[in-house]
């Protein structure tokens, strides 16, 4: 059976209940009771129309659903069988999931969470694996989630932005169990960038798609971290890039700039370069100043100082440097690279341990205490 | 089977007869210090005693509630004198003795000079399930 053809229906099918008449949440539980028997009954008895499939079954147990309920309550059925006639067609179902899933009163983890299972079909179980949960905490984030949204109205026009945040955040959480997030991030805001004409959509889209094309050069075959300059560039993927580098010029001539499109292509120029040796500094550096300018973060303004340091000489990336925070994370381990490039490799290897020290993640603990035990060795001649 | 916890410290067990700072191997021997790291979980796992791993950073603070409506109370980061708790595992195993040998395996990591670190780690039982079934 074809899960990922599955999952892209969902959106719509949930989208389909609720012109229909269902509540969001749940229409929502009922598409996943649907997906569910979808992935028992299929096997065996495909059939003709997925979609319409999905449909019939999610609105029968939306149906029993809301029929145990009123009972429950012990009022009068108030739903037909007959579904009531939907409101505007026009508006794109799934981009109003999207925009719902990712509504300004929710957490970041929350809308996270409600985007992986409304929109992309994952289970609860699949994002609970994901994000190294268990599958009760995850069921009740979700359960939390879809009751602080429902009070949106369904056909509410969203923000863009707040859609672009969660997708990059679910793109950033990398892979583990068995559903590869990045990937994922990169289907949903495909899916995203077919539907609305958002340059920062397709913005985000060229970043992740450049960045996703780095991934089998970024971590060796004992599980280290490989930094760019060190990357075997053969196993980039092209046809990632080629595709990356279409999607974000499409973007910029369009001269609406935006923060994923000023990032996506300083990732262009990285990928453009066939030996490191040969990366174009110094455009990379006006993009950086076009990204600290968009958005003032340090982080931009972190990043921007080690490419004046490759462009301009290390001396220059210290003073683009100073002014910046000591606690902003990897501040320490830019300052080791910079000395180091500079050659005073004493006070380089004393910022690597630091850096160590405070770094965010296991395999950036590892890579920086390999680079002060290199540099320490190189001391001790 | 018994489930037990292998404590590993930052600071506060008794020092490890290899005692020299990571930053101050050689990078080979820091991969090698790592690759049996891993090796040891993926056995573990292939043995079937293998339930959890987890590494913790160095900061830290203590807290503690200070009163209605007050904010809580901080202490830290720890001070250099305290106990700091980097990182463990926990197995599912047999007897006690295993849980012996597998932690003595652990300390048994190579560091400096490649020889082992012989460091100190905890082990710590867990208390068990009530007994469905009791005479």
């Amino acid at each position: 059976m074809n899960e990922p053809l599955l999952r892209e229906l969902v959106p719509a099918v949930i989208g389909v209940l609720v012109r229909r008449g269902a509540d969001f949440a749940a229409a929502e539980d009922a598409v996943q009771e649907a997906l569910a028997e979808a992935v028992r009954v299929w096997p065996d008895h495909s059939p003709r129309d997925p979609k319409g499939w999905l449909v019939t079954v999610a609105w029968r147990k939306f149906l029993d659903a809301a029929r145990a309920e009123t009972s429950r309550r012990n009022r009068e059925v108030r739903v037909e069988a007959e579904p009531v006639p939907g409101q505007c067609e026009a508006v794109d179902d799934t981009l109003q999931l999207y925009f719902l899933c990712a509504h300004p009163s929710l957490t970041p983890a929350s809308a996270v969470a409600l985007t992986l299972r409304a929109v992309g079909g994952l289970t609860t179980r699949q994002v609970a694996q994901a994000y190294l949960v268990p599958e009760a905490t995850m069921a009740q984030r979700i359960s939390r989630a879809k009751r602080t949204v429902s009070e949106v109205r369904f056909n509410q026009p969203g923000d863009v932005a707040t859609v672009l945040r969660v997708l990059y955040l679910v793109f950033n959480e990398g892979y583990s169990g068995d559903v590869d997030l990045a990937a994922e991030a990169i289907r949903l805001t495909r899916q995203l960038a077919a539907k609305t004409h958002h340059e920062e959509v397709a913005g985000l889209l060229a970043l992740m798609l450049l960045h996703h094309a780095r991934r089998p050069a970024r971590t060796g075959a004992d599980g280290r971290l490989v930094p760019l300059a060190e990357q075997d560039r053969r196993l980039w993927d092209t046809r990632l890039i080629a595709e990356g580098v279409d999607v974000l010029q499409a973007a910029l001539a369009r001269d609406r700039l935006g923060e994923f499109q000023a990032q996506a292509a300083i990732a262009a120029l990285h990928a453009d370069a066939q030996k490191a040796e040969e990366t174009d500094w110094v455009q990379i550096v006006e993009w950086y100043d076009e990204l600290v300018r968009l958005t003032d973060s340090p982080v931009a303004r972190l990043n921007r100082a080690v490419a004046v340091g490759e462009a301009d000489g290390p001396r220059a990336g210290l003073a683009a440097l100073a002014g910046l925070d000591p606690a902003l994370p990897r501040h320490s381990a830019v300052l080791a690279y910079l000395h180091e490039r500079d050659g005073d490799l004493v006070t380089a290897a004393r910022l690597y341990a630091e850096a160590a020290r405070s770094a965010p993640s296991l395999p950036e603990l590892e890579h920086l205490t390999r680079q002060a035990a290199r540099l320490n060795a190189r001391l001790r001649g | 089977m018994a489930k037990y916890l292998l404590l590993k410290h930052y600071r506060g067990a008794p020092a490890s007869v290899n005692d020299v700072p990571m930053e101050q191997w050689t990078p080979e021997e820091v991969s090698a210090h790592i690759q049996y790291m891993r090796d040891f979980a993926t056995r573990l796992e292939s043995t079937g005693e293998f339930v959890d791993e987890q590494a913790l950073s160095s900061e830290g603070t203590f807290v503690r509630y200070d009163g209605e409506g007050r904010p809580p109370i901080t202490d830290g980061p720890f001070a250099e004198t305290k106990d700091l708790i980097a990182g463990w595992m926990v197995i599912d195993v047999d007897t006690y003795e295993r849980a012996l040998e597998l932690a003595g395996e652990l300390s048994a990591a190579p560091g400096a000079g490649g020889k082992p670190i012989h460091e100190w780690l905890e082990v710590r039982p867990f208390y068990g399930e009530q007994c469905t079934v009791t005479e």
